[in-house]
């Protein structure tokens, strides 16, 4: 097909990622689940001290800890570096996952609901996410973590936007 | 279209009378095993047991009563209607320029009394909670009244004209040939396994247990006494005899009377059944592409299935287009179905995906099977023999990898993108190019290291997506932006490298 291509492999798409970053809050609100996540994580663990109490399971204990914290250190930041967003005339685009990574693209003309959504502790940080939905059971596109009020502002365009277009393709 | 139809304002109409007795009766059925096990555990000359059987059928009698009662539906200029329940009202309204698919099923207790249950299937957005909702179902009217209904809710013009005396062009039709695929295709088999397993339950249920019966149990015993292989290999034997004639016998019944129609208005209609008689149609505008499956049983015997992709069918089991028949009859069934050559859809030849592809597959298959292995060798000292016996793992998964490395490939042809994927299921699908309406990649840190990324085209039809699976990244970039034009340029980084502009040109043509 392409030998060069195989020779040497591009690291990315060839495309520039979307213009928008999200909210900073956002890396709080990741790192709060995060540390929810490590809490659940951690207290089988910490019972299987109680009850066994041997060597491994100090180990297992630590080795949960560690992880959990590395995580919760490291990946909200990295997420809010790739995280991006950004709506032209014609298309909704964006990129988002640190392990794998997601872009998503979808024209306008195809959109049928754009809905916000605020989860307890979103509410809290003054945050939202907007998710753009196609006539696809596999077509959402969601921006997360977005400041509450940017995201009522670009649902609002967006319904505009859409309205002005016409035709989903089902 | 809709400007010569003269308006349609129909008053509330009520699903027919006849489902006062066939509603009820399909329910009692339902409950007998029930109702047998309360009067069979009942002491003798205790009638609360009588009592409480004729309760609960007097309550499904009731309700059935009541179902009849609050269901009504209606066809206005604007949408369809459909008002049911008594205690939970649903009121759903479905938009008929959304209405995609309609259904027509008549089991055998509809078909005594000339009713069938007409289906119908409609494009809503999104996401899954709204699956249900996207289907509406009346069970049951007039097998006449059903046939006006698919006609009315498909296509509006030419109901408006005089239901149209042109005869329907025949696609393909059944051939007893392709019973030989019955026993080669898993859902065949799984199905035999429900059945069988219902049957068991049934008997259980009942009070019978089949290993008091006494030829069973006689049977047993003799095949107790000897050698366990013996036990073994005669009910491997059984069970496939079983299975076959099983398959056979519900493919027979399934896909009797089998005959795809392109009809006057252009859809596409299907009809199958000998028991239970099944037509589904589809609308020309709402076919999205065709799709051709081959499980790894069905593709060792030269066999596929044609499916249409189309919007407003369910996920999974329907839109087949014809039963598994030899590959080449699939095909041109699927080209028919899309009004192209079979070298344009299914049948184009496909592009290979790099080198990276093939060592991801080798990784995915390989790695795997050699944690079974070294699994195994832990166990051996329990179990002798588990560890050299697991080492045929190794080539099976290397011939797997070979297999669906051997499987991918996509290209664009004048109208259609055609992509194919899998080894234990191999899909061939060819999505119009006009059905694509977005775009996802995904790259794992794995794919970039091997630079290569997994596209999918996202449709309204079918499965929602359907992936282009590690294609070099700008290769996949460039497919996508054939497809669909304009989407991409804003975004592009770097441009466009010679060879891939040529490559595309080639293709697009």
């Amino acid at each position: 097909m392409h030998p060069d291509v195989v020779a040497t492999p591009l690291p990315e798409l060839p495309l520039r990622p979307p213009a928008h970053r999200v909210h900073p809050r956002a890396v709080t609100w990741w790192r709060i689940r995060a540390a929810a996540g490590l809490l659940v994580l951690s207290v089988p663990a910490l019972a299987l001290l109680f009850v066994i109490g041997t060597t491994w399971t100090v180990a297992l204990l630590v080795a949960v800890v560690v992880v959990g914290a590395a995580y919760v250190a490291a990946v909200p930041p990295w997420l809010y570096r790739i995280s991006r967003w950004e709506i032209t005339g014609r298309a909704v685009y964006t990129l988002h996952g640190w392990l794998v990574r997601e872009w998503r693209i979808a024209p306008i003309s195809r959109v049928q609901t754009v809905d916000t959504a605020r989860g307890p502790l979103q509410q809290l940080l003054g945050l939202a996410d907007v998710t753009v939905t196609t006539a696809s059971a596999r077509g959402a596109v969601r921006i997360r973590g977005l400041a509450a009020d940017d995201a009522a502002e670009l649902a609002r365009v967006l319904t505009e936007t859409t309205h002005a277009t016409s035709g989903d393709a089902t | 279209m809709t400007d010569t139809s003269p308006p349609i304002n129909e008053a509330w109409r009520r699903l027919d009378p006849r489902m006062l007795v066939v509603g009820p009766v399909k329910n009692l059925m339902q409950l007998l095993p029930f109702l047998l096990v309360v009067l069979l555990t009942g002491r003798s000359g205790d009638l609360t047991q009588v009592w409480f059987a004729v309760g609960g059928a007097a309550v499904v009698v009731l309700a059935g009563v009541l179902r009849w009662r609050t269901t009504r539906y209606r066809i206005t200029d604007e949408r369809v209607e459909l008002h049911t329940g008594w205690l939970r009202r649903e009121r759903r309204s479905v938009p008929r320029d959304r209405i995609r698919t309609v259904d027509l099923n008549a089991s055998l207790l509809h078909r005594i009394f000339g009713l069938s249950v007409v289906q119908v299937g409609s494009a809503t957005g999104a996401s899954s909670g709204l699956d249900r909702s996207a289907r509406m179902d009346l069970d049951a009217v007039t097998t006449a009244e059903a046939e006006r209904l698919r006609r009315v809710l498909l296509d509006r013009a030419s109901v408006a004209t005089t239901p149209s005396e042109q005869p329907s062009m025949e696609i393909a039709r059944h051939d007893w040939a392709w019973l030989r695929f019955a026993p080669l295709t898993f859902s065949a088999l799984a199905g035999v396994g429900a059945l069988g397993g219902a049957v068991f339950n049934l008997l259980v249920e009942a009070g019978v247990d089949p290993r008091d019966v006494g030829v069973v149990d006689d049977a047993a015993r003799s095949v107790a006494m000897a050698p366990l292989w013996v036990g073994i290999g005669l009910a491997g034997a059984a069970l496939l005899v079983v299975a076959v004639l099983g398959a056979v016998v519900l493919f027979a019944e399934r896909w009797y009377g089998y005959r795809l129609t392109r009809e006057p208005d252009g859809s596409l209609r299907v009809r199958h059944g000998l028991l239970t008689k099944r037509s589904l149609s589809v609308s020309h505008e709402r076919l999205r592409g065709a799709e051709i499956t081959e499980p790894l049983l069905l593709r060792a015997g030269r066999g596929a299935q044609a499916r249409a992709l189309s919007t407003g069918l369910r996920e999974g089991g329907s839109g087949a287009l014809a039963p598994p028949a030899p590959r080449a009859e699939a095909h041109r069934v699927a080209a028919a179905a899309l009004r192209a050559d079979p070298a344009e859809v299914t049948r184009a030849p496909l592009r290979r995906h790099p080198q990276a592809a093939f060592q991801r597959r080798l990784t995915r298959a390989v790695v795997p099977a050699a944690a079974l292995v070294a699994g195994a060798w832990l166990v051996d000292s329990w179990w002798a023999g588990a560890g050299v016996t697991s080492l045929a793992l190794l080539p099976a998964a290397v011939w797997l990898a070979v297999d669906r490395y051997r499987g991918l490939g996509h290209a664009l042809t004048a109208r259609h993108l055609v992509t194919r994927i899998g080894g234990l299921r191999r899909r061939t699908v060819a999505l119009q190019r006009e059905g694509v309406i977005g775009w996802t990649f995904r790259q794992s840190i794995f794919q970039r290291r091997a630079g290569v990324v997994t596209a999918e085209a996202v449709t309204a039809a079918g499965r929602g997506g359907y992936l282009v699976l590690d294609v070099a990244a700008d290769d996949a970039v460039a497919l996508a932006d054939a497809v669909t034009p304009d989407l991409f340029a804003p975004f592009r980084s770097a441009p466009m490298r010679t060879s891939t502009v040529m490559t595309l040109q080639n293709t697009k043509k």
